[in-house]
């Protein structure tokens, strides 16, 4: 078990990499909800131009890239039974 | 043209192939052989719950009426599963970690195991969910209408109703036999979770298939399709922004709080690897079933008469079009998609309602609790199928009530925000230390009466259960209390303003609940264990020192977990210990264990009560908490390395002590033997002695003379019998002597057994079942009756019991035939379980028993020779002893 306070200031890289991993995990869901709430700002603006048809592909895109990039962060991300705080010891 | 009976005849075989497939996966599981069945795939599938007739037919008509707005209800769980490492990684492993069976499990373990938060829980869950189950049973009889109708018949609302009524029975059934076949330690259904992996995958063939039919079969294609929503009526995009960011909101809430969702997120996963595949295939499983919404719904529009109901589009557009096949599998998809919605939920419910509302009330209202006789487990078993049956009878009348003619998507709004209700106190308990029950229930009570006055209680209608003049002006004319219109709000759409207004103030009575009270030491300790449970899943003890007999929990555990399985737990930790036999040294760490074990059958709370009766007084300590609220690593560590190494030390101070003690007890004994002994071989040299000086001088009449003979003869044979007694244990002992192995049938063991011990008026009644007993053996039979027959005899000598009755009962124990002979006299007190089977060890004055202490001492040499083994078996309200055949047999 890692000593809380005494975290040690420079990871090796493959830890760090799992870091990162993580964050991304983390950050994904934020970028999605907003992506998903960025067509209203679209009606804001008062772009009439674009019509259901457009927003649905707008939608379906993004959310066919969420899925990969989630694919791809959690093939890699390592699940170990203590996860947080263990790779740092 | 579809024949109405062509299309029941599809249905009942449908569900006679769930049928076989949930029973085979059931089987595969009892063998150990089933891993597939766990696999991550049908861990997706069977989150496809999620997506029910609602989703099914619901989904088109809400586009045909408001465009893309649909889709905010497929956003919210896709954010929720994509962002997975925030709060499901941390539900499933506080879900493992703690036992839980249900969310009402959950918030109520969390709030120090409260049992009130508990049923407050579970109140809401079953009353938000009542509108959710109508909706299914009423899309399902909708559908089967549009064939009827097609067919020439003309339902009305009588059979639609009697319809109805027939789903609502079928699923009850399904249910309970897959549902509540066995009580489960971790509440996992094998063969239910395979059937519902099934129905997603024909759910999602049947829509996407209807799909590409009306794409490239009506419309002819993607662009003439993309044209055709152009010109359609939902071309516009306006959508309400409020709705739009509220419903992501509201879907994704739902997501974790759904009772069913929580079944099979959390209580059915016991693999946190399979949450991360999950996070990216459940949305791509959500993206394609929505991929096809808006072409159904603007070919629908386009292609069907004006009026012609939207929520049935996918039914009736392959039905105009003359696809009858496509047709029947559309209909048999929205079928799937409501039943494994319905199964799932009222497992889900059942289980709350059986853990958190039933039980605790079954075992208050029996005096002595958690010590009185009786089958918990059955009346769990038949709490949660009576439960089933009546979640899905709130259903029907629920139907039936609000007459069944709302449009889908609105019934599904109302159950989501009632369910909702359930997220800030959960959410806070997981990432908030201070959140107190106090702030739970506060948060819970407010939210669920904002919902009921403002959405659920107006949805029945207006003027139905809320008069139209208290919508309009509000209760007492205070305007500001009107239900769609809180605090003046007016204007705003309905569901928005019942989740704002409830969110904001159940989040708020939560806080501010939590803030004023203080928390239980229980409650403390639980926190920590919620919010920290990765930092130390561990943890500390909730039980200081067990005040407890081992013997008095391993009777209320073989009450809730049968008898097998509490035998194991028990003997697994005698075993860790070092001791022999089933019972084990009370340690605050088996106390918690064991709590743990029970919790996931009955439930956090009612496993702590049940506990909390046996061990009395204390439970948290002050060093507990101190332990954790210092957060130091180094100390946790350093304690718990200590706290290894005192356990080993402990162990084999135990292990010294037990031996020692069995030292001193027999030393003693066996002075006492001698003298016994000799006491034994006097008395009948004595009278022996007597009675042939008496015959020697003569002159007694002849009958006098016939009696004393007899005397002396008696005599005679009791002391060979002792003598007997005395080799037969000594060349047992040194292993001389051969054994005669003899090829036979158990029954015909104890056949013998019975007869050569079971004589006279006011005989030991036996107990036995015969099928039980045909087992072939390979041994020593006559050793083996010889040992039946001491047990049988001692039953008979030492059962206390007005009518004393002796149970002879078969059964596996640890892979190995053992049969156990259990009277129901006053049992072996637990200082003297240890000796019986020494020999020269005895109970009672021996004058009773009329030998020399040798019987049991025997039989364990014999069972020892043969390969078995026999031991004393506490907690069977009698004298109990378990005799293990040789593995041979």
């Amino acid at each position: 078990m890692a000593v809380r306070g005494k975290k040690p200031v420079f990871l090796e890289r493959a830890s760090y990499r799992q870091r990162r991993l993580q964050d991304m995990a983390r950050l994904l869901p934020v970028v999605a909800a907003v992506l998903f709430v960025l067509p209203l700002i679209w009606k804001l603006a008062g772009n009439h131009g674009r019509g259901t048809s457009d927003v649905m592909i707008y939608l379906f895109a993004i959310w066919c890239g969420l899925i990969a990039v989630a694919a791809i962060i959690s093939r890699r991300l390592r699940l170990e039974p203590d996860d947080t705080d263990k790779e740092e010891s | 043209m579809v024949s109405f009976n062509l299309l029941v005849a599809v249905s009942l075989a449908y569900v006679a192939f769930l049928f076989i497939i949930a029973f085979v996966a059931e089987r595969q599981a009892e063998r150990g052989k089933g891993k597939w069945l766990r696999s991550s795939v049908v861990y997706t599938l069977s989150l496809s719950i999620y997506c029910t007739a609602w989703t099914f037919y619901g989904a088109v008509g809400y586009a045909a009426r408001s465009g893309l707005e649909f889709i905010t209800i497929y956003l919210g769980p896709t954010i929720v599963m994509i962002g997975w490492w925030w709060v499901l990684r941390k539900l499933v492993r506080i879900g493992r970690s703690q036992r839980i069976t249900s969310i009402a499990d959950l918030v109520s373990s969390r709030f120090g195991k409260s049992t009130e938060l508990g049923v407050i829980v579970t109140l809401i869950a079953v009353v938000a969910a009542t509108p959710y189950i109508a909706l299914q049973l009423q899309s399902v009889t909708l559908s089967t209408a549009v064939f009827a109708n097609t067919s020439g018949q003309n339902w009305g609302a009588q059979e639609l109703a009697s319809a109805a009524l027939w789903v609502a029975v079928g699923l009850t059934l399904f249910t309970v036999i897959f549902g509540t076949r066995n009580l489960d330690a971790n509440e996992r259904h094998n063969g239910i979770v395979m059937a519902i992996a099934v129905e997603a995958v024909v759910k999602l063939f049947a829509l996407v298939a209807v799909g590409v039919f009306v794409v490239w079969g009506v419309a002819g294609g993607i662009g003439p399709t993309l044209d055709l929503i152009d010109a359609s009526k939902i071309a516009e995009w306006s959508p309400p922004g409020g709705r739009w960011f509220g419903l992501i909101f509201l879907s994704g809430a739902a997501f974790l709080c759904l009772p069913r969702m929580f079944q099979v997120l959390v209580v059915e996963n016991d693999d946190e690897s399979r949450l991360s595949t999950a996070s990216w295939a459940f949305p791509l499983y959500l993206m394609v079933m929505s991929l096809f919404v808006v072409p159904i719904a603007v070919v629908g529009l386009d292609l069907l008469p004006e009026g012609s109901n939207p929520d049935l589009f996918v039914l009736t557009v392959p039905l105009a079009e003359g696809r009858s096949g496509l047709a029947i599998l559309s209909f048999l998809g929205g079928f799937s998609s409501a039943t494994s919605m319905v199964i799932v939920a009222t497992i889900a419910l059942s289980t709350m309602v059986s853990n958190h509302i039933v039980v605790p009330i079954w075992l208050s209202s029996r005096a002595g609790g958690a010590m009185m006789s009786g089958d918990v487990r059955y009346a769990v078993l038949m709490a949660r199928r009576l439960s089933i049956g009546g979640v899905l009878l709130l259903g029907y009348v629920y139907y039936r009530l609000s007459g069944g003619g709302e449009a889908l998507a609105a019934i599904g709004l109302i159950s989501f925000t009632g369910v909702v209700q359930i997220l800030p106190s959960m959410i806070g308990g997981l990432y908030w230390r201070g959140a107190t029950r106090w702030g739970a229930a506060a948060g819970l009570i407010t939210g669920f009466a904002i919902w009921a006055w403002s959405l659920f209680l107006p949805s029945f209608g207006a003027g139905e259960v809320i008069p139209q003049i208290v919508l309009d002006q509000g209760p007492f004319g205070w305007g500001w209390l009107r239900p769609q219109a809180l605090f003046g709000f007016a204007g705003l759409d309905t569901v928005i303003h019942a989740v704002l207004w409830s969110m904001l103030l159940n989040t708020a009575a939560f806080v501010i609940g939590s803030v004023l009270t203080f928390p239980l030491p229980l409650e403390r300790l639980q926190g920590a264990q919620f919010v920290d449970v990765f930092e130390h899943s561990t943890g500390t003890r909730s039980w200081t020192h067990g005040g407890a007999e081992a013997e008095d929990l391993l009777v209320m555990a073989q009450r809730i977990l049968g008898s097998t399985e509490a035998q194991d737990i028990f003997q697994r930790e005698a075993r860790r210990q070092g001791k022999e036999g089933y019972l084990p040294e009370v340690t605050p760490k088996f106390v918690e264990d064991l709590e743990r074990e029970l919790a996931g059958s009955v439930g956090a709370a009612t496993s702590h009560a049940m506990v909390g009766q046996l061990v009395q007084g204390a439970s948290v300590s002050v060093e507990d908490l101190i332990a954790v609220a210092d957060e130091t690593a180094q100390i946790m560590e350093y304690s718990s390395r200590l706290e290894a190494k005192s356990a080993e030390q402990e162990r084999t101070a135990r292990q010294l002590q037990e031996a020692n003690e069995k030292l001193t007890a027999l030393s003693i004994q066996k002075d006492a033997f001698l003298g016994q002994i000799s006491h034994e071989l006097r008395t009948p040299m004595t009278s022996i002695r007597s009675f042939s000086d008496i015959l020697r001088e003569g002159g007694a009449p002849q009958e006098m003379q016939a009696r004393h003979a007899g005397i002396i003869h008696d005599e005679a044979v009791r002391l060979t019998r002792l003598l007997d007694d005395l080799l037969d244990l000594n060349v047992l002992e040194n292993g001389q002597g051969t054994l005669s192995r003899q090829e036979g049938h158990l029954r015909d063991v104890i056949d013998r057994a019975i007869a050569a011990s079971v004589v006279g008026e006011g005989a030991i009644k036996i107990q036995r079942k015969h099928t039980e007993e045909v087992i072939a053996l390979d041994t020593d039979l006559d050793r083996l009756t010889q040992v039946f027959i001491n047990l049988i005899a001692n039953a008979q000598k030492y059962c206390t019991a007005a009518d004393p009755v002796l149970r002879i009962v078969v059964r596996k124990a640890g892979g190995r035939m053992a049969v156990d002979f259990i009277d129901n006299g006053a049992g072996i007190a637990k200082e003297h379980q240890e000796m019986i089977f020494e020999k020269f060890s005895r109970l009672s004055d021996h004058r009773k028993a009329g030998g020399a202490g040798l019987g049991l001492a025997i039989c364990r040499e014999i069972m020892i020779r043969l390969g078995g083994s026999i031991s004393y078996l506490p907690g069977q309200g009698g004298a109990a002893f378990r005799v293990i055949l040789p593995t041979e047999a």
